[in-house]
């Protein structure tokens, strides 16, 4: 077996040129493409590889961030900052706009999620704007369904994903090929994992939303997770609120998303926190995907990220 | 040093050890994590498992695998070691074999093919690695494993490294002109013999275990200068105000190293020109290698557009609208001599007419036999075709990325073919 001798591209760099491609394949190949950026890790590498294939020009697309009104604050404020810096066009699609119309009922109760009426609000967004392809920085290593999803993932006409009928995708040829109405998903980072989007992240000296990094807040526990308490928030009985060090390794609402108890302050310490990690990230903080077996294949069926 | 990813394929059905294989390889490098630990253990309990763990539901991800306890599609597993990044393309053993093992074949550098030690070299492993050449992935690795239940026999082993060598020599015999490059191993994965740390048990085995040699293995892009360079533009830029008058190529070096100042052709108009810069958002470089991203200015104002490839002059790929090409097909639906199809090659688009299908490859046998009326799913066949405009290739043999192409319908849109291309046909 021949081995090899001389230093080559580092795997963030051959991970980064594979999602530049990526990139570049869409805005040449659609029409309407946009980029979906939550204010998360994931998506804030999404815009720096934005950066890489495109300036110096600007991006051929729009962000757009589905708004769910109960985001964390802090990360609404670093979005706002961030779309302010990069000089691009920011378009928000809002949850509670589909609630006030009519599109989508709230949940009630101390569980009230809007984690499901999400889909309704990007379905609509898509729809509404003619997009015809919508970047994610969904990732295969973050859950089983995921870790069968093509880098370019059709949705019909009902935004639908139908993970027994997926196009085979080889090499680096996509097909982008959709009728009117369908669009596609397209995840850039489907090879990276959890530590890869980490030590991107300090390679490129990127900022990130407070709240990935070790705070105090208050928080109650509530089916082994602690979630944050703000005003308004429905305790059930026994729960209490206490103050807590915590961070985050998942950016999503405030109403599904646990914290992790950690003392990870800087970006070095958040990668050696997630290099030693036992635990997955949707695991230990996301609570919507611990509805059933197999819970996320199920709302991706019905046209979630 | 070595590029430091590493993409593999594994193949098999849920009986040769490949679950297993997988589930040391991401366990013993704490890919594993508790709660999807927890979660095995738990739905194995619920299925009556006895006790053990199905490793089997690491990978199976979609409901319906779960529920039908087989495995529909390619899954992608990640794991690392000190030296390097894995990437597992998983191909399951069941339904639709060939298309999802061409699909992961596409794009590893490595093929693991599994052969149970006690029933030697099987139809299944036969086709992995047939398919595993014919992809032209540049390196084997025969695992011959489940050694425990053959008492770690050198002699066993041996017996199957003669038969698999025989078939090898079938397989480079002229049917198939890939190059594949087999290395052997010994190996229990159920005990941990020879996955990651070497067996006590066969010390008559002097090798690496797998996991190092996965570690060490070269990769296609490890040695970029012994190849030509091959650049095709993906997007031009030009931003519309405060630019001034900047234009760049931009694309992913596909093979080779492009510098600054080369004398570079553009094709297929055959324009030349030299490289005035290579830019990259973190700067400018001297030069490129393969597989990086980024964006050429070229000295003379040429018109280059999406799917033009650049290269040095001296060291052409072919042109030409007439191919003979490897073709698997991928569809419920059949192909027919006469069909159209969109053609997608590098990042050019064209509508291609498969004019004859050659012969047709059986892959149990090996044997090209005559050609059939039609394709049918997961056929394998030589075939030409026309394409409305010149396509810039080389053969398969010599480069995977400029010379594959996927056929697309024109009516469901859907991926129905995957293409090696041979050469120009006469």
């Amino acid at each position: 077996m021949s081995v090899a001798t001389r230093p080559q591209l580092s795997h963030l760099r051959a991970l980064e040129s594979e999602a530049i491609h990526v990139m570049r394949e869409v805005a040449a190949e659609f029409e309407r493409p946009v980029l979906l950026f939550s204010g998360g890790k994931d998506s804030i590498v999404l815009l720096r590889l934005a950066e890489k294939a495109f300036r110096p020009a600007p991006f051929p697309f729009p962000l757009m961030h589905v708004d769910t009104g109960h985001n964390f604050p802090e990360v609404i404020e670093y979005r706002d900052r961030r779309v302010a810096e990069l000089g691009e066009r920011l378009i928000v699609a809002s949850v509670q706009e589909s609630i006030d119309t009519g599109r989508v009922v709230e949940e009630t109760g101390p569980r009230a999620s809007r984690n499901q009426l999400q889909t309704v609000t990007l379905l609509d967004a898509i729809a509404a704007h003619d997009f015809d392809a919508a970047f994610g920085g969904a990732r295969r290593d973050e859950e089983r369904a995921r870790a069968k999803e093509r880098v370019f993932s059709f949705r019909d006409d009902f935004g639908q994903w139908d993970p027994k009928n997926q196009r085979p995708e080889l090499w680096n040829l996509y097909n982008g090929r959709i009728k009117k109405g369908e669009h596609v998903r397209v995840f850039p980072l489907s090879n990276w994992t959890e530590l890869d989007v980490w030590e991107y992240i300090d390679q490129e000296r990127l900022e990130v939303p407070s709240i990935y990094f070790a705070h105090e807040r208050p928080v109650f526990q509530r089916d082994g997770m602690l979630y944050a308490w703000r005003e308004g928030t429905e305790l059930i009985d026994g729960e209490e609120v206490f103050p807590e060090t915590v961070r985050y390794r998942t950016v999503g609402d405030m109403s599904c998303t646990g914290g992790v108890r950690s003392t990870a302050a800087t970006l070095e310490e958040v990668v050696l926190e997630i290099a030693a990690t036992r635990i997955t990230e949707r695991g230990e903080t996301r609570a919507d995907d611990r509805v059933s077996e197999a819970a996320m294949e199920d709302r991706k069926k019905a046209g979630y990220f | 040093m070595t590029l430091d990813l590493l993409r593999f394929t594994t193949a098999g059905s849920v009986d040769d050890g490949k679950s297993t294989l997988i589930g040391r390889l991401l366990f013993d490098s704490k890919q594993v994590f508790e709660d999807q630990l927890a979660h095995v253990a738990q739905v194995s309990e619920r299925r009556g498992g006895e006790g053990a763990l199905d490793l089997a539901l690491l990978t199976d991800g979609l409901r319906a695998e779960r529920e039908q306890g087989i495995t529909i599609d390619v899954a992608y597993r990640y794991f690392a070691t000190a030296e390097r990044r894995f990437i597992i393309a998983d191909c399951p053993g069941h339904r639709q074999y060939t298309r999802n093992m061409v699909t992961g074949a596409s794009t590893a550098d490595v093929a693991v093919v599994l052969i149970d030690a006690r029933k030697g070299l099987l139809e299944q492993s036969k086709r992995h690695a047939f398919l595993s050449a014919l992809l032209g992935i540049p390196q084997m690795v025969v695992a011959i494993n489940k050694m425990d239940l053959v008492g770690y026999a050198q002699a066993r082993y041996e017996e199957i490294v003669r038969e698999f060598e025989e078939f090898a020599r079938k397989l480079k015999g002229g049917k198939n002109p890939r190059q594949t490059e087999t290395t052997y191993l010994p190996m229990s994965a159920l005990n941990g013999d020879n996955v990651v740390e070497r067996s006590a048990l066969m010390p008559w085995y002097d090798g690496p275990p797998l996991l190092e040699l996965l570690e060490q293995v070269e990769v296609a892009y490890d040695h970029p200068h012994e190849k030509p360079a091959r650049f095709p533009v993906q997007w031009v830029v030009r931003p519309a105000n405060g630019g001034g008058d900047y234009r760049g190529y931009s694309g992913q070096l596909a093979s080779g190293a492009l510098r600054l100042g080369d004398e570079v052709a553009v094709l297929p108009s055959g324009a030349r020109t030299r490289i005035a810069g290579i830019d990259t958002y973190d700067g400018e470089l001297e030069e490129a290698t393969a597989p990086m991203s980024l964006t050429l200015r070229l000295e003379d104002e040429l018109d280059v557009s999406r799917g033009e490839l650049i290269c040095h002059p001296e060291e052409a790929p072919t042109v030409a609208r007439e191919l003979q090409a490897d073709i698997c097909w991928m569809a419920e639906q059949a192909l027919q001599p006469g069909s159209r199809y969109v053609l997608k090659h590098t990042t050019r688009a064209a509508t291609a007419v498969v004019d004859a299908i050659d012969d047709i490859l059986d892959v149990h046998t090996l044997e090209r036999t005559a050609a059939p009326e039609s394709l049918e799913l997961n056929d394998i066949a030589r075939v030409r075709l026309r394409t409305s405009a010149p396509l810039v290739f080389d053969p398969y043999a010599a480069n995977r990325r400029t010379g594959s192409f996927i056929l697309i319908d024109e009516a469901s849109n859907g991926t129905v073919g995957a293409g090696m291309i041979m050469a120009q046909a006469a």
